[in-house]
């Protein structure tokens, strides 16, 4: 393709799929743009015309936008915490050998296919249920009184089940890394000395914290819109993060336009946070 | 101190039996070179020593001391992989440093024996660099460094200079052989080189699927292999077995002289042959030839032998430098 003649048939041959993506991204964002700056309810069709700045300035005193501002960092950073953690630990012990390991990772991987509606709901009715829940069953063996999880502690049973969701992302993700760790190396820290927690502290941590960062860059992205846990678990009141304030504005309010609005300023954070994530954590990937 | 015996050493993996007893005593101080065709199992022999593998069966005495049961770390031994295997995200420093922080050394301590080795191995000026900023010889270096530093009985080196080039890997060559001169410690050395078996070792163990074929200095080796396996191993260009009526003769059943042991004339001798192709590398031509009868020769000439392709030769062997082996590959005097 480095002739004039072949450059011009690429892009030609390249327009369709250009063509295709970009009305695909574009149109949904002009439109969100252009509601966002109308006065649109569906529940008052003489509220109309331009709006201004208004749907924006609505959507932040609302008194819900700075909690669910907090909640939504506060759900990211509850799942990359457990993620990360447990993903490490996961695939520090999966890469040793042992009887049944095959069956073992396809165990630690399957909650990756389960539908986040569907572990919403089996996590809030079968597990984490107050009456009939697994935990409750456990906690009265214990002679305890059931803990009311989406009742007491929304935020975090809300983590819990994303958590859990995205915990093989994690764990695959660090799996492949380990099994790259030279084996060599591994008898170098032996030779010197290093017993099981040294080499973990000194090899094999410093070797994951790459893939570490890609984790945590790509579940961020997917985390900062978690909505359907929320919603299925009916926490929407007092844990919903910002996709559920605007999933509200719409659904509860009928208020389209400030829901546009809260959508837009939803992206723009999205994308101050990776800017700044990329930057940050980012600079690990170089080298 | 650094005196390492093996006793009736066996491993297995499963059932695939690598080391089949092997029984060895390197003396303090000694360099010795572990050497074979690839899978004869000798870097398994030094994972044995090291404490890297277990036994299967036998004993691995150092100084005298059973340490069959004892662990890598325990048994003051240091090692050098082939890899190198360096830590990639610690600089030169704390690679170096490593074994001495694990001992639980003072900082003010390891830091004069980092640079004491530094220092020993032209490295001082990369301490604080990562290890993918050095090239292959200081990476090999830091990797000496990092077994130096702990003092230990004895150094083992696992094909240390088989990931650098050919001048890098003389030059290597002759630094590790000066660093035993320094050092006096005990050195095992393995290799599937023969040249650097024979240029650097005190003691070269030649192993061959996973048994000692024979176990000599260079020059033992060279002048009397007690096999056909060892005579085919060491030397380069490799030994010329002539089986029938000039081995029967001798009273043989295959007879092995070396390419520089035999006298070439253009008008007669033992074993006619046309050369089939000369290397002339102005100290030595190395000529290539088929004799009549009795298969390829390779033969070493000092000098400019003035030889063409399909010119017709005689080669004698030189007597005293005949080898006589038995039916069973066995060496006969």
């Amino acid at each position: 393709m480095a002739t004039r003649q072949g450059q011009a048939l690429g892009r030609l041959a390249l327009a369709p799929s250009v063509i295709a993506l970009s009305t695909w991204s574009i149109v949904p964002l002009a439109l969100a743009i252009y509601f966002a700056f109308l006065r649109y309810r569906l529940d008052n069709p003489d509220y109309s015309g331009f709006a201004g700045w208004s749907n924006f300035y609505y959507f932040m005193i609302d008194p819900f936008f700075v909690r669910d501002l907090f909640n939504t960092f506060a759900l990211v950073f509850n799942v990359l915490a457990m993620t990360v953690i447990g993903g490490v630990l996961f695939a520090v012990l999966l890469d040793r050998p042992f009887w049944g390991r095959g069956v073992v990772r396809v165990l630690v991987i399957s909650p990756f296919f389960i539908m986040p509606t569907v572990s919403a709901l089996v996590w809030k009715n079968l597990m984490m249920h107050p009456v009939y829940g697994l935990l409750a069953e456990v906690w009265r063996w214990f002679g305890a009184k059931p803990f009311d999880w989406f009742g007491s502690a929304p935020l975090t049973s809300v983590s819990i089940v994303v958590g859990w969701q995205w915990l093989p992302f994690a764990t695959l993700i660090l799996l492949t890394a380990m099994q790259s760790l030279d084996e060599e190396q591994k008898d170098a820290a032996a030779m010197d000395g290093a017993g099981p927690l040294n080499v973990f502290r000194y090899i094999t941590l410093p070797h994951l914290m790459r893939p570490i960062t890609v984790v945590i860059l790509i579940e961020t992205i997917f985390l900062l819109n978690v909505f359907a846990e929320i919603k299925v678990t009916s926490v929407g009141g007092f844990a919903g993060n910002l996709t559920y304030l605007v999933f509200s504005q719409l659904n509860d309010a009928n208020d389209v336009g400030e829901a546009a609005a809260g959508g837009l300023i939803a992206v723009l954070l999205a994308n101050i946070v990776s800017v700044f994530l990329v930057r940050i954590v980012g600079r690990n990937l170089e080298a | 101190m650094g005196s390492i015996q093996l006793k009736s050493v066996r491993k297995a993996f499963g059932a695939v039996s690598v080391i089949n007893g092997v029984d060895l005593d390197i003396k303090n101080g000694e360099f010795a070179v572990f050497v074979g065709p690839s899978g004869c199992g000798k870097s398994t022999l030094l994972r044995l020593i090291a404490g890297l593998e277990d036994v299967t069966a036998g004993e691995v005495l150092i100084d005298g001391k059973d340490v069959t049961d004892v662990g890598p770390a325990q048994r003051g031994l240091a090692m050098v992989f082939q890899s190198y295997a360096l830590y990639p995200h610690m600089s030169v420093r704390n690679n170096i440093a490593f074994a001495l922080k694990m001992a639980g050394e003072k900082s003010d301590v390891i830091e004069r024996k980092v640079q004491k080795a530094a220092s020993t191995l032209n490295l001082t000026d990369y301490l604080d660099r990562k290890p993918r900023q050095l090239s292959g010889g200081q990476r090999q270096r830091v990797a000496i460094g990092r077994a130096i530093v702990r003092e230990p009985k004895a150094f083992l080196f696992d094909e240390p200079l088989s990931n650098l080039d050919a001048a890098l890997r003389v030059q290597m060559r002759v630094e590790i052989g000066e660093l035993h001169n320094d050092l006096k410690t005990t050195m095992i050395y393995v290799t599937h080189d023969q040249v650097e078996a024979m240029t650097m070792a005190d003691k070269i163990v030649v192993l061959d699927r996973g048994s000692v074929a024979q176990v000599g200095s260079p020059l033992e080796l060279y002048n009397r292999p007690n096999g056909l396996f060892v005579a085919g191993f060491i030397g380069s260009p490799k030994m010329n077995f002539i089986k029938g009526p000039s081995a029967a003769k001798r009273g043989a059943d295959t007879v092995g002289i070396r390419p520089e042991h035999v006298a070439i004339s253009t008008t007669a001798g033992e074993w006619p042959a046309t050369v089939r192709l000369a290397e002339h590398l102005g100290s030595d031509t190395f000529v290539h030839a088929e004799g009549d009868g009795i298969g390829p020769l390779t033969l070493r000439l000092e000098g400019e032998a003035p030889l063409k392709p399909d010119q017709r030769i005689f080669v004698t062997p030189r007597e005293p430098n005949v080898h006589k082996f038995d039916k069973n590959g066995r060496r006969i005097d």
